[in-house]
């Protein structure tokens, strides 16, 4: 069982209020060519709260990853409302809705986790050196502890590149860690694991769920996984459907 | 291992540099060359000017003033009958002679006074005849006030042999001079003038004024000698002056015109077709360094282009991460930047290795350097301020178009 450094100073979002996430009837269209438009959502309604561990199902081309890049304001809604610790961000700007993802959110993708051209620790810390401009040895300190914690520690100035998946994939998890986020975005993260790294990257999931209370969206299409989660939603044609 | 105090975007730039290895040494490489030129172009053209500029200075005087000339007028005054038509009016210059500055005392004292007026000295100059033995040749001669003369052309530094210390009966001539007619320092020299004067004076320097022309045509002599033989008693037909900043001569010299009624030339205006000709050099100078520059920023934009296309996923990562749009901007601003500093650093070796080499294999037939090139930071500087700021400039339109990715659309790529 992994364990997870304790967060540097307090967690800054009030968790255990009200709901981490809060969607309701949002829409996401996406122009393709020049005036057609396709509708990918279609008014999803969803709400997670503190410490919740919510599997995100569905088949190829429903909508989870849009769901997922709208839940951490990588892109914003096009009809509806989306409420992130109790804020409404539909109307914020870039600067601030940055701000908000940088502070709060944690992402891992299923593909190119990390930036090869830093170090595996550099990676870790990289969310903390963009939030606070220089670095420094706390922040360092920090990044190994993850690291550790991911079980990598050997590794830890290796270039990023070298990893295998899987190890790859367990920094990108140390990595969304880094600013103690209460929300971890996973998008297909076992998605081209073997099955003994999957179950690897979804342990420390778990991990990082049980001890910081942290609320994870994770999207797989492992029913396996899926079953092992506390709550599954499904996403079925733009819309979302709960088990 | 990540310094500490090195800023964000830093670290993030010259990672991304130094991760696009070969993309990066040929940008660099480039920028290098073009820098390299035109820093080697523009000290080789600075050091001509100054070159050219000090030997001139150094034989002439920065302003002169001169008597009026008696203007060319028609002999005949064109009829001014109706339906008469002057063919050919017979213009004819004045018979030349040596004419005096008016008041030249009072006009000296006057120029003495300006603030920007170092020396002024006066002379008497026209033409004498110099016999030895059957030999005999026609020369100018000049009767200075040593003094105040060699402040301006400072006779002492060029002579080759003898001294310069002018009494009544000395003079100093040039060396072709002294060759042409086989004499040297302590031998007599008979000089006669236009208007019957005539007197034998001892050959006490010889100089070499660095042109055969001047060397073959000057000599010197003892301000009253010279007053005498010319039959100009107390008269000089020029003051030679020098002023502090040689290039508001012009300046000076037309508001010394303006004070004294006495027509005033400076070297600037003597020396117009210098100037014509160092003026297209600079022109030319100009234009060339504009397309080097035109063609270094073009190729860091195209670079960085790519660079931010080939870095779109990491973009969006960062993005994703919580970097701001500002942070992306001024990471590929900074690699313009710095490679239009690290490129120009490299042109700055190269122009300099340039100008050492030029310097030692470009040389007169005689060995000597064609003149002495002059390393002034101050082009360095400014090369390498030039070249970071085009690469800032050219770096802008990448930059933003990488602070404006979408970043779901660049991880997904
Ligand atoms: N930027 C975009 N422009 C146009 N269409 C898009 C864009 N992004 C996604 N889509 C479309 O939206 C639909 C949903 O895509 P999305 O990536 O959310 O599906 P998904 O459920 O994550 O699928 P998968 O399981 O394959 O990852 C797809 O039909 C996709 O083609
Ligand atoms: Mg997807």
């Amino acid at each position: 069982m992994a364990e997870f450094p304790a967060p540097a100073g307090t967690n800054k979002m009030a968790v255990g209020t009200g709901p981490v996430v809060q969607l309701s009837g949002v829409r996401k269209a996406y122009h393709t060519g020049t005036a057609i438009e396709t509708e990918v959502l279609h008014g999803i309604d969803l709400s997670l709260q503190p410490g919740e561990f919510c599997a995100v199902m569905g088949p190829s081309g429903s909508g989870k990853s849009t769901l997922l890049n709208l839940v951490g304001l990588l892109d914003r809604p096009t009809a509806g409302s989306l409420r992130l610790f109790d804020t409404e961000t539909t109307g914020l700007d870039d600067h601030a809705l940055t701000r908000l993802r940088g502070h709060h959110i944690g992402f891992v993708f299923q593909y190119h986790h990390l930036i090869t051209a830093f170090s595996v620790l550099e990676n870790v810390m990289m969310p903390m050196l963009g939030a606070a401009g220089f670095p420094d040895a706390a922040m360092q300190q920090r990044a190994s502890a993850l690291i550790a914690s991911v079980g990598l520690s050997q590794w830890q100035n290796q270039p990023a590149g070298k990893l295998s998946g899987g190890q790859q994939q367990r920094v990108a998890i140390a990595r969304a860690l880094a600013m103690n986020p209460a929300l971890v975005l996973a998008d297909e993260p076992t998605g081209n694991l073997d099955t003994k790294s999957a179950d690897d990257v979804f342990a420390l999931l778990q991990d990082v769920n049980r001890e910081h209370g942290t609320t994870v969206l994770f999207v797989t299409h492992n029913p396996t996984l899926a079953a092992r989660c506390p709550r599954t939603i499904h996403v079925i044609d733009g819309r979302v459907i709960e088990e | 291992m990540l310094k500490p105090w090195t800023p964000f975007e830093w670290i993030v730039a010259l990672r991304f540099l130094r991760e696009g290895r070969l993309q990066t040494l040929f940008i660099l490489s480039g920028v290098a060359i073009g820098v390299g030129v035109i820093v080697f172009m523009s000290a080789v053209l600075a050091g001509m000017q100054s070159n050219f500029i000090r030997r001139v200075l150094s034989a002439q005087a920065h302003i002169q003033l001169l008597p009026p000339q008696d203007v060319s007028r028609p002999l005949r005054q064109a009829a001014s009958a109706p339906g008469t038509v002057v063919v050919d009016a017979i213009v004819q210059a004045p018979r030349q002679r040596v004419k005096s500055i008016d008041q030249w005392q009072a006009v000296a004292a006057q120029i003495r006074a300006m603030p920007q007026v170092l020396v002024v000295s006066p002379a008497a100059a026209g033409s004498a005849l110099v016999t030895r033995g059957s030999a005999s040749r026609s020369v100018s001669l000049a009767g200075i006030l040593p003094a105040q003369y060699y402040r301006i052309v400072n006779l002492e530094d060029k002579l080759l042999r003898g001294h310069a210390r002018l009494a009544a009966t000395d003079i100093l001539v040039g060396a072709e001079l002294a060759s042409d007619l086989g004499v040297s320092v302590g031998d007599k020299l008979h000089l006669a003038t236009a208007n019957g004067a005539a007197a034998t004076l001892t050959i006490i320097g010889i100089f070499d004024l660095g042109n055969r022309g001047a060397n073959e045509r000057s000599t010197f002599v003892a301000l009253h000698t010279a007053q005498s033989l010319l039959g100009l008693p107390g008269g000089v037909t020029s003051l030679d002056v020098t002023v502090r900043d040689v290039y508001a001569a012009e300046t000076i010299a037309q508001r010394i015109t303006a004070t004294t009624g006495v027509d005033a030339q400076s070297w600037i205006k003597t020396s117009a077709q210098f100037f014509t000709a160092i003026s297209a050099q600079t022109t030319a100078n100009t234009a060339i360094r504009f397309f080097v520059g035109l063609s270094v920023a073009f190729g860091i934009a195209s670079v960085l282009v790519v660079a931010v296309v080939q870095k779109s996923r990491e973009i969006g990562i960062l993005r994703a991460m919580g970097i701001s749009q500002g942070q992306i901007l001024r990471v590929f601003l900074l690699q313009g930047g710095l490679l239009g500093f690290g490129g120009s650093l490299a042109g700055c070796g190269i122009g300099a290795l340039a100008l050492i080499l030029w310097q030692r294999y470009a040389r007169n037939a005689d060995g000597t350097p064609l003149f002495p090139l002059v390393f002034d930071p101050k082009l360095f500087l400014s090369a390498l301020l030039l070249a970071t700021l085009t690469g800032l400039i050219a770096a802008f339109a990448p930059a933003l178009r990488a602070a404006r990715l979408n970043p779901v659309e660049a991880i997904r790529g």
